[in-house]
């Protein structure tokens, strides 16, 4: 079992869903972020104080996956939030050591 | 209508024979219910100025742990001050006895009465002096409210406390009686100051100055993001000012008569041109048009008008606007580098900067040549050195007071709060409030 957690642009959300879903990935944690890579952040200029923002607001999805759909699911993820400017993000995949399902005590594979 | 032609045969009798004013008696004095109305109705609208108006445009730019001590700090000096004016402060202001310094003989109004009169700007037309009372008062809670604005943020809630009831009673009191007092020195001397451009905006605006010279900086300010955290309460607290301050403004005329009438429409022309300078000002000079910078074009126009709004034409107000407009853009920006000072909200870039404008500028197009309201005899030079005269006065008066002040309560209780304090935000740690849950 693997979760994958991807930092994607926050308008790419819904597309990556849609395409998680497809391939048979039915759950999904989704919490906004902030962060940056190599894009540029902005100033922002209030009278005469200037702040420059360096963060940039993303969406984290993290999904955990049977091991026989990870490619899939990256692939999919890869491809549905790229928009091929800086700034796409990127996708980590660590390995998961146990899962449960709280509502039925059931453990492993079966609880994802 | 038959009351209503004998008194206004009553008036013109009055006006058109100066000589029979002085026999008058107080069986003469006419008290006319629009007068009354209208004058009850601007009392309210200055109220709306300071609670929620000036809470809601100076909380908007604070940060949201903040919030809640900015609405705080406006509104209990605002009605801490309320209560002094009716014990000491009316009878300061607005009796006879020194050129500075009212008497006390109507401490906690004694002698004020359901029948006492106060005078309007009309021989033997008169208001019920309760309502002249408690249109004073907005006024007076309003400008130490003022000051709040360039301490947000970091002064400790019972400093300021302390600040205000000391200030009011030694700057705000006598500099209300020297523009507006009978006897006063500055209306002696003919200044010019319709709403209260020097006693209410140069007053406040010296004093918060000083007030963010002896506080310091704020915690990572020039480094730290203390940007804003809600612009639309901004704007929406700069438009109940805006609304608010045709109260203060016409209201000032103390008579729902033309010269209302001209305050209204200077306070409607001359707040639409500063905002518009204000916000080419900055697209030009800073490359984007802010709506924070167009909510306090506004207010500087407003400011500015202040002085002038019952005596300058429409034409003249628009250029006081629009010189306004642009001087305290750069007051907020190059003049607030050069002081230095941590003034959180531009007290003194908007309310000091913009009052310093409008007083002065108030002696030029008063002039009848420049659709003014002065007398055929009206000296340009002369008036305009009466006019800086009352400024000069009023800075260094309200600047050595604030001190005084600023220091007793830095003795007393401690001006700043502690840096944790700070960090953690004034709500929580004064207050025991957070204003949004996240």
């Amino acid at each position: 079992m693997k979760l994958i957690t991807a930092i994607i642009k926050p308008f790419k959300l819904d597309e990556v869903r849609e395409a998680l879903s497809g391939i048979g990935v039915q759950g999904v944690t989704v919490t906004e972020v902030k962060g940056f890579g190599r894009q540029k952040g902005h100033t922002e200029l209030y009278r005469g104080a200037e702040y420059v923002v360096d963060f940039l607001p993303k969406v984290k999805l993290e999904a955990a996956v049977v091991d026989e759909l990870v490619d899939q699911a990256v692939e999919a993820i890869e491809n549905m939030a790229r928009t091929g400017k800086i700034g796409d993000g990127k996708i980590f995949v660590f390995d998961l050591e146990q899962v449960v399902r709280i509502r039925t005590g059931e453990t492993g594979a079966t609880a994802i | 209508m038959v009351t209503l032609i004998h008194k206004l045969c009553l008036s013109a009798a009055l006006l058109m024979l100066p000589a029979l004013s002085h026999a008058q008696t107080a069986a003469e004095a006419v008290v006319d219910k629009g007068d009354v109305a209208w004058m009850m109705t601007a009392t309210l609208l200055v109220l709306f100025m300071a609670m929620p108006g000036l809470g809601l445009f100076y909380g908007g730019m604070v940060r949201a742990r903040n919030m809640l001590s900015v609405l705080m700090q406006v509104s209990i000096v605002f009605c801490l001050i309320a209560l002094l004016w009716v014990v000491y402060g009316y009878s300061v202001a607005f009796t006879e006895s020194t050129p500075y310094f009212g008497s006390l003989s109507k401490l906690f109004l004694s002698g004020v009465t359901i029948d006492s009169l106060a005078d309007t700007f009309t021989d033997g037309v008169k208001l019920p002096e309760f309502v002249f009372v408690a249109f004073q008062c907005t006024f007076a809670g309003l400008t130490c409210a003022l000051i709040v604005g360039s301490l947000a943020e970091r002064v400790r809630f019972a400093a300021l406390l302390v600040f205000a009831v000391i200030w009011f009673t030694f700057s705000y009191l006598p500099i209300a009686h020297m523009v507006w007092g009978p006897g006063g020195m500055l209306a002696e001397d003919g200044a010019l100051d319709f709403a209260g451009g020097t006693v209410v905006h140069i007053n406040a605006g010296v004093a918060g100055l000083v007030g963010a010279w002896m506080l310091g900086k704020r915690i990572g300010y020039g480094r730290d993001n203390l940007a804003p955290h809600s612009l639309p309460l901004t704007l929406v607290g700069a438009a109940i000012l805006w609304v608010g301050w045709f109260g203060f403004n016409a209201g000032s005329n103390l008579e729902a008569t033309s010269g209302a009438a001209l305050a209204a429409v200077n306070t409607l022309f001359a707040t639409a041109a500063a905002t518009v300078s204000w916000t080419f000002g900055e697209w030009f000079f800073k490359g984007k048009p802010s709506m924070l910078g167009a909510a306090s074009g506004a207010i500087a126009g407003l400011v500015a008008i202040t002085p002038a709004c019952g005596s300058v034409g429409v034409m003249g107000g628009i250029v006081i606007g629009l010189v306004a407009g642009l001087v305290c853009l750069w007051g907020v920006n190059g003049l607030k580098r050069m002081l230095g000072a941590d003034d959180s909200l531009d007290v003194f870039g908007v309310h000091g900067v913009g009052g310093i404008v409008g007083a002065i500028l108030t002696g030029v197009f008063s002039a009848p040549g420049l659709g003014g309201t002065g007398g055929a005899d009206y000296a340009i030079g002369g008036q305009l050195w009466i006019q800086v005269f009352s400024v000069l006065v009023t800075i260094v008066w309200s600047a050595v007071v604030a001190f005084i002040a600023f220091k007793v309560a830095d003795l007393l209780v401690g001006l700043r709060v502690s840096e944790d304090e700070e960090r953690e935000g004034l709500d929580i740690t004064t207050h025991g409030e957070t204003a949004y849950h996240r």
